[in-house]
């Protein structure tokens, strides 16, 4: 690294006492290698960069905002360039730039699922109570809203959902940190796969977690050895739930093949797609699958680092991962000798900041680096070209946890649920207008009014009017789709995606209009920035649906309307501008936004 | 001398064409004279396909790739002016042009805005949409950062550090549209790392960044391109020999540029030779 210049502006004893704590901290992962190849062979990255995230947030959680002194600091610590950090820090919701005003900070959920559930409200309650609220965007409580996330300087951060001004005010006095409890229609039922645990194990207790089957798929996974995990994986047909639905196996098998460079396995646990929490479903109430599946991912793959990387606004499901990861460490099942196997792998959690866009891998890599979360221009794929430049097998947390019972109980029986093209079983975001709303685990080939069936159906005095299918970047169908099988091939010959899964109902007193609108302005404001067809683009939308909102006319606006996603589909860097009007496209060919159609 | 790398062949627009391994579809649409607009890119500095104006069509691939950094294939086949193509370039125009200030952009950049028939107006009225417009940055005597002019092509950024100067002054802060090039805690540049050497300016494609003599001369209504010449001629400080090309408009140097293609310079210079040349009005 050249010589850096850094500012003058002291820290303050809080401020080093935060960083010095992270650099205590300092695993056995500590990073040493990097080259950068997405912006083109950048080789600038130095070691330990990788821990200017953490040491952002613990500047924030320290004096509540990034201070000058404090991110000159940083600077000096990691030999950062101050711009450069500022850029990063910059990058996200949850650091504040600026003095606090409050000692807490309330950001209050107003995303397309809790704003139909009183929202709006509820900011205008907590600022009336005199409170510092932020709006935020989804905050993955879809089924208990409206949620809360309440940033504290000096303390742990607080999740409530269902949040009343009171319960918000309780939370705030509160010394420890939140204690939810993953509530499921499903729990303890016979025909489970991923949600066998959920609501049934201590999340906290490692021989809770063996007592119902914990840690024997790594058992058996060391026994098959990665041949065998991955010729078992490959024949249960498992494709990613992240919405891309690429083959685990193939993509496994892509990064066993690599040899002579460190690999690395990550968790992407940065589920942040409106109206999506499912993988929050299972990291609150069964986290030491995840780390199970995980560490034979890394086995299998020949890696030797795994990383998990939750979102930031997800404190109660990021303090269990870290519980369980310690409690694995400490039983030998992570660490220079996993389980017996003579084989090393080590997991470093990291926390996501606020940003939709870090859940698209290439950015949460960057992100883990200590760059902003910009994705990268793929070719090439993570699996050659991942973390640190380095091979990477990435997958989500449902995607991971689908490993356990693969391995347990071989491929073909996996194979033998859902349908032929799509096997296995599916979770379901189910929220919005429905009596029980929340996590389900459906095998594919449930059609989309069974999946509103077994949600105990429509409220009463409720009538269907549309659903919200794959989240903000899916689309919006009508009732005359209720009999679509959810597979991966019958959505797809519809022109739809299951993505994350999300299956949000809306009633026809909600407000459609308003939900769309709130979708294009999730874009505008979760965009990256890096790219002109996304940056621009999403704001150009969400200005016509604005004028449409006002009354604008339709047929003035189709052409650029037209335009503006062929753009963003076509030329923006990434899956956020590709999909960015996808659901504002659905609702208009539905009809949904009134006479304008 | 033949080039030593194995060729790839490859179908543009209809034409089976032959270009060096490692070559982008830039490079092959260049050797075979198909214009291809840009703004992100630069020949001096590592791509970063941002922009997407050099999108192009490849068959089998759902999307539209940035020709700038996408390395030609074997058996590719590269539409260069498909519908999807043409409304995608002129849809990052016109995004541009309604929301930043274009009118001093290189005028290749207005070619390409003519040939694609851009109309920026169709987003809506100026005042009602959003925009970058902010007033200029004038913190010292040497230059003027004018975001409003500013399409955050990175290239600043990239000419600031690993590409050319390595002093890393200035970065993409902020994120969406909010997202814009700043010093760290937007510190005045006079306090930031920044050495000036000015050669963000050497790389700006759209005015953003000048030179404080060019915005003076400009707010006067003195700044007269046409009438300048420009002369080349080698840098007096050190033994490294870089050309300076001299931009002199009555009699008085108003700013100083370096050839892309020059060898040891590759257009960026220090802060000596870009704005070092007052003795030679003394």
């Amino acid at each position: 690294m050249p010589d850096l210049r850094f500012g003058t502006t002291a820290p303050t004893a809080a401020e080093m006492a935060a960083v010095e704590a992270v650099v205590a901290e300092v695993g056995p992962a500590t990073v040493t290698v990097s080259e950068r190849l997405v912006l083109g062979g950048r080789s600038r990255a130095v070691a330990r960069r990788n821990l200017l995230l953490p040491a952002l947030h613990a500047l924030q959680r320290a004096v509540g905002w990034i201070s000058p002194g404090g991110l000159d600091h940083v600077c000096r610590v990691f030999e950062v360039p101050p711009a450069e950090a500022y850029g990063v820090a910059t990058f996200y919701h949850l650091f504040s730039h600026s003095e606090p005003v409050a000692d807490s900070t309330v950001h209050v959920c107003d995303d397309i699922a809790c704003r139909c559930v009183g929202a709006m409200d509820l900011i205008d309650e907590l600022r009336g109570a005199g409170q510092h609220v932020r709006p935020s965007p989804c905050l993955g409580q879809c089924e208990r809203g409206p949620a809360v996330l309440v940033q504290r300087t000096g303390a742990e951060e607080l999740s409530v959902a269902p949040a009343s001004l009171q319960d918000v005010e309780t939370a705030i006095g509160l010394s420890g940190s939140s204690s939810s409890s993953v509530t499921l229609s499903q729990a303890g039922s016979g025909n489970l796969r991923l949600l066998t645990r959920v609501g049934v194990v201590d999340p906290g207790s490692l021989d809770d977690y063996r007592s119902h089957g914990g840690y024997a798929a790594l058992e058996a996974a060391i026994d098959m050895g990665p041949d065998g995990v991955i010729r078992e994986l490959t024949a249960s047909g498992l494709s990613g739930r992240g919405g891309a639905a690429f083959p685990t196996g193939v993509k496994w098998q892509a990064v066993a093949d690599q040899v002579g460079r460190p690999k690395h396995v990550v968790c992407n646990a940065d589920e942040s797609e409106p109206g999506t929490f499912k993988d929050r479903t299972i990291m609150e109430g069964d986290p030491f699958a995840v780390v199970e599946a995980l560490t034979i991912a890394g086995l299998t793959v020949g890696a030797e680092q795994g990383w998990v990387y939750v979102r930031g606004e997800y404190p109660v499901a990021a303090a269990r991962l870290a519980g369980a990861i310690d409690a694995a460490r400490g039983a030998g099942l992570l660490g220079e000798d996993v389980a017996g196997s003579g084989r090393p792998f080590h997991i470093e959690l990291r926390k996501g900041a606020g940003a939709y866009i870090c859940g698209e891998e290439t950015a949460l890599f960057n992100s883990i680096e200590g760059f902003r979360g910009e994705p990268r221009n793929k070719p090439p794929f993570p699996t050659t070209h991942g973390l640190f430049g380095e091979p990477t097998a990435i997958n989500n947390v449902e995607t991971l946890v689908n490993v356990l019972p693969i391995v347990l109980d071989g491929g073909g029986a996996y194979a033998a649920l859902g349908t032929e093209r799509s096997p296995g079983t599916r979770l379901f975001c189910v929220s919005g207008r429905v009596m029980q709303p929340g996590t389900y685990e459906h095998e594919f080939g449930i059609t989309l009014g069974g999946v509103i069936e077994a949600a105990g159906g429509m409220v009463a005095g409720s009538q269907l009017r549309t659903v919200l299918l794959g989240g903000a970047a899916g689309s919006f169908v009508g009732p005359d789709l209720l009999d679509l099988p959810l597979t991966l091939e019958a959505t797809r010959e519809a022109g739809l995606s299951l993505g994350s899964g999300v299956v949000m109902v809306f009633g026809h007193d909600d407000d459609i209009v308003d939900t769309v609108r709130r979708i294009a302005e999730f874009f505008r404001d979760e965009s990256c920035g890096q790219c002109v067809p996304c940056r621009v683009g999403t704001v150009r939308q969400e200005e016509v649906l604005v004028r449409l909102g006002r009354g604008g006319s339709f047929p003035d606006e189709r052409d650029l309307l037209d335009d503006l996603g062929s753009v963003m589909r076509d030329a923006s860097i990434c899956g956020l501008g590709q999909t960015a009007s996808g659901a504002v496209r659905s609702a208009i060919d539905l009809g949904l936004l009134g006479g304008v159609s | 001398m033949g080039d030593p790398r194995s060729l790839v062949e490859l179908t543009i627009d209809g034409n089976v064409v032959k270009v060096p391994e490692g070559s982008t579809i830039l490079d092959a649409c260049r050797r075979e004279d198909i214009d291809t607009p840009t703004l992100c890119w630069a020949s001096n500095l590592t791509p970063v396909n941002v922009c997407r104006v050099c999108v192009v069509e490849v068959e089998g691939s759902r999307v539209l790739v940035p020709s700038c950094s996408r390395p030609v294939e074997p058996g590719m086949v590269v539409s260069t002016d498909s519908e999807r193509v043409r409304t995608s370039r002129k849809m990052v125009y016109e995004l541009l042009a309604s929301s930043v200030e274009m009118d001093r952009a290189d005028a290749s950049v207005h070619a390409w805005m003519d040939h694609y028939g851009v109309r920026p107006d169709r987003m809506g009225d100026r005042d009602e949409i959003a925009t970058v417009a902010q007033p200029p940055k004038v913190q010292d005597d040497l230059y003027v950062r004018d975001y409003e002019r500013c399409i955050l092509c990175y290239k600043c950024v990239e000419a600031c550090g690993d590409d050319a100067q390595h002093t890393y002054a200035i970065a993409t802060a902020g994120r969406g549209f909010a997202a814009h090039i700043s010093t760290e805690s937007d510190v005045a540049l006079p306090d930031s790392a920044c050495v000036y050497c000015g050669n963000c300016i050497g790389v700006c494609p759209t005015g953003a960044l000048v030179f404080r003599t060019e915005f003076d001369m400009r707010a006067e209504g003195t700044w007269d391109e046409d009438s300048q010449e420009v002369t080349t001629t080698v840098c007096a400080f050190c033994g490294v020999g870089c050309n300076l090309e001299l931009h002199v408009q009555d009699n008085v140097i108003v700013k100083v540029t370096s050839p892309v293609d020059h060898p040891t310079a590759s257009g960026h210079l220090c802060i000596k030779g870009r704005f070092g040349w007052q003795h030679a009005q003394s």
